[in-house]
């Protein structure tokens, strides 16, 4: 089966998990400011909540930060508790 | 206490006029006292799509600039006595749709209706940004299409952003609204699915709602499709998006045309 054939085949089958793939990929990348925004801003909020159940932190002595890159994203939390 | 809804959708010509006319008129009909208004300036077609061309003679904004007042411009409904329509100015200057004024049209409506529907124009320019501006909750028409789909989702941000509501701190409450869906076509891989499209967008489903012929129908007539023809596939699914709306627990279901047209079918070979 030439390429030409196999693309062929494979649109044939149906284009709509194409078009689901490609539309996952361009909304990560294009919804990265909405998350910061958002989510970070949340998910602060709830950490500190529960840091603050079991030990007095300071809620400015908690630094969450995203790093978002095209396969992994990772979420630092770094949090500063007094001797 | 009245609800401000816009109908938004970022892309053009997905339904949102459509769907405007029809949550209206299924609100008016269960007993809710509902206002349409047109965002859309010098492209206006709600009132097309309603009936009511022939009727307009103020707009929102001769009502915005103080020319007449709100109740010069409203034109109600001929059929559904609850149902009233803003329509939009045919003038090419946008800028006469000012911020100040559009918040004072939007807290008079307030007062005296149940349901204010705020028909976006397509884009993220000044029209649909204002359309959006003093919603409590939104209704994101999609298509089962990929620029669709990558459009709402922009509306989403914009939502989460830059309204009244997101400003304060508060949320917009937002429902969406799959429209033109083929059941046939979603099941061969042809369409995004209902799933898939949840999946992207991750918005609480407001209703489904059938590619359908009666679309086409309802508006040559000028009549929205919940009136045009109550059984009708659409009809039943915007009925159902309706009561959703309004906080019922509604099963979600895709209505479907094939089992009328069976029972069309049927009837006139008995006969």
């Amino acid at each position: 089966m030439s390429i030409f054939n196999w693309f062929k085949w494979k649109y044939r089958r149906g284009s709509a998990p194409v078009a689901r793939d490609r539309l996952k990929v361009l909304l990560e990348h294009e919804g990265r400011r909405r998350l910061k925004s958002d989510l970070l801003g949340q998910l602060r909020g709830e950490i500190v909540a529960v840091i603050c159940r079991h030990v007095t932190v300071e809620p400015e002595n908690v630094q969450v930060k995203m790093n978002r890159g095209a396969t992994v994203s990772t979420l630092a939390i770094d949090i500063e508790i007094p001797a | 206490m009245a609800k401000v809804l816009v109908v938004t959708s970022g892309k053009g010509g997905v339904g949102k006029t459509t769907s405007t006319a029809a949550l209206g008129a299924a609100l008016a009909q269960s007993g809710n006292t509902v206002a349409v208004v047109d965002f859309d300036v010098g492209l206006r077609n709600l009132d097309l799509v309603m009936g009511a061309e022939r009727r307009v003679v103020f707009d929102f904004i001769n009502v915005i600039q103080g020319t007449v007042k709100l109740s010069q411009a409203l034109i109600r409904d001929r059929r559904l006595d609850t149902l009233w329509l803003l329509p939009a100015s045919q003038t090419r200057d946008k800028d006469a749709l000012t911020a100040d004024g559009v918040a004072r049209v939007i807290a008079q409506l307030r007062q005296t209706f149940d349901w204010v529907i705020c028909d976006s124009p397509a884009g993220i320019e000044r029209g649909a940004m204002l359309a959006m501006r003093h919603a409590d909750a939104a209704v994101i028409v999609t298509n089962p299409e990929v620029s669709s789909v990558r459009d709402s989702d922009r509306i989403v941000g914009l939502l989460d952003a830059k309204t009244e509501k997101a400003e304060k701190g508060e949320r917009v409450e937002k429902h969406l609204l799959i429209t033109r869906y083929d059941a046939v076509r979603a099941g061969k891989g042809e369409m995004l699915s209902i799933e898939d499209v949840l999946e992207i967008l991750s918005l609480p489903l407001l209703g489904v709602v059938p590619e359908s012929q009666e679309v086409l129908r309802a508006s040559n007539i000028g009549a929205p499709v919940i009136l045009c023809n109550a059984s009708s596939a659409p009809a039943r699914a915007y009925c159902d998006a309706m009561r959703r709306l309004k906080g019922e627990n509604v099963p979600m279901t895709i209505p479907s045309d094939s089992k009328h047209l069976f029972g069309k079918l049927f009837r006139r070979r008995a006969a």
